[in-house]
């Protein structure tokens, strides 16, 4: 079976990477392949990387009210790239009533706090193509 | 995707993606793919980064990568990190300092896990290499797993192999042991704008001048701290020099001619062993054998030698 590569991203200019190292850390442990972009990353950029590194997951945290704008436009230009199977999710502080909008626009899943790790876990391995 | 290694030929760098994906997932079509690029290669010339973790080998990539495109090079990076024993899971991480590089459509950035292997690159390093030769870079950078003192494959899969140090990691006996010490063709300390910088350059060139017999090339120990641009125009003015070095003595290729032939019997050992040992598990015969070993009847080394026998015939 391939090995399951996930692109861990902050798109955006908030500077809290906690989340993002968290569930990174929690993706390695479950034997994913992470690579990890740090901060600051515009959409092109993960879509650039996305590509080149095929990943079979783009996973986001966004915690500064970006995400309507930023996660659909990651979905967009990775769908661009030729990467139709990309599996694409989201999470950080997200209000509820914004999620149907993102999950319209091509985020699988969005997983706000409090989520535990194994859910996203889980979620990647019953969804992954 | 029809043919992927077509596509890559073509400059499809999705293709090169989805190549290097098949090949260290070693799908059915890896083989087939190599095939098709492998009469491509030998173009690129390969770079080699290794140095202890956190020495700054990703930084100084990335500024070097920088560096060769403002000389109108194309450029191909591949980055290693260790494969955690336990999950099988792993954190590739270089490219948190190579962020702006990945908009440049010049250069193509590529993480590998080692994936079990030890040696500081992965079984599959060679193949990506070649496939991003093929694709046409000119200079492949390969960056190891932050390394310790004996990671050294390195040095068979790279044309020139730079050793990048920092101040404060040990005595001046840690640099006369062997091990990556003795594959550098190129030293460089970065951080050099920390303290005892001096000092471990004198110790490095003490240890080169122990060299007893006199080398054609003397490896230059270069000061650098990358993250702020110092000392790079001279790294990669000492690559070119290594790189002329060693072309005009034949020794590229005879680097070339060993890695050739140690490819070759890398995969043969790695075919015959699959075979072996799909012949014994196969047939059951296996079993019986360790049955008989256990029980002290015979030995493992009558075995295998008896095994042997049967098989090459």
């Amino acid at each position: 079976m391939d090995k399951i590569r996930v692109l861990v991203a902050k798109p955006g200019l908030d500077g809290h990477d906690r989340g993002a190292k968290v569930v990174a850390r929690a993706l390695r442990d479950a034997g994913f392949e992470v690579i990890y972009t740090g901060l600051r990353q515009t959409p092109e950029q993960i879509a650039q990387a996305a590509a080149d590194e095929d990943v079979n997951v783009v996973a986001m945290s966004i915690l500064s009210g970006a995400h309507p704008h930023l996660f659909p436009k990651v979905v967009n230009l990775v769908r661009e790239k030729g990467m139709k199977d990309t599996l694409i999710i989201g999470g950080g502080v997200i209000p509820e009533g914004d999620i149907p909008a993102l999950k319209q626009a091509g985020i699988a899943e969005v997983f706000t706090p409090g989520t535990p790790t194994t859910a996203i876990v889980d979620f990647i391995k019953a969804n992954v193509k | 995707m029809e043919n992927i290694a077509d596509e890559v030929l073509k400059g499809n760098r999705l293709a090169l993606a989805k190549a290097i994906t098949a090949i260290e997932n070693e799908r059915e079509n890896a083989t087939e793919i190599m095939q098709q690029l492998y009469p491509h290669t030998g173009n690129a010339y390969v770079l080699g980064i290794t140095g202890p973790p956190g020495a700054g080998k990703s930084t100084l990539t990335d500024k070097l990568a920088k560096e060769f495109r403002s000389r109108g090079k194309t450029v191909g990076i591949i980055a290693i990190d260790p494969t955690s024993p336990f999950s099988g899971g792993a954190i590739l991480g270089d490219r948190i300092r190579m962020n702006d590089l990945a908009m440049d459509e010049g250069v193509f950035i590529r993480s590998m896990g080692t994936r079990g292997s030890l040696g500081g690159l992965s079984h599959k390093t060679a193949d990506a290499v070649k496939v991003m030769d093929a694709f046409g870079v000119d200079v492949i950078f390969v960056e190891t797993v932050g390394v310790g003192q004996s990671e050294v494959d390195i040095v068979k899969a790279a044309d020139t192999t730079m050793v990048v140090l920092i101040p404060g990691m040990g005595d001046d006996i840690q640099a006369i042991k062997a091990g990556i010490l003795e594959i550098g063709d190129i030293f460089t300390i970065n951080k050099a704008d920390h303290d005892g910088a001096d000092k471990l350059q004198t110790e490095l060139n003490m240890m080169l001048d122990l060299d007893g017999v006199m080398k054609d090339w003397r490896p230059p120990i270069l000061k650098a701290v990358a993250n702020q641009n110092i000392g790079i125009t001279e790294v990669v003015d000492t690559f070119h020099k290594h790189r002329e070095h060693i072309e005009a003595n034949g020794q590229l290729t005879v680097r070339r001619t060993e890695r050739a032939k140690n490819e070759m019997l890398d995969l043969l050992d790695a075919k015959i062993g699959q075979y072996v040992r799909h012949k014994l598990v196969d047939s059951g015969k296996i079993d019986k054998f360790v049955e008989d070993i256990k029980a002290r009847k015979t030995d493992p080394y009558t075995v295998v030698n008896g095994v042997m026998e049967s098989m090459l015939k």
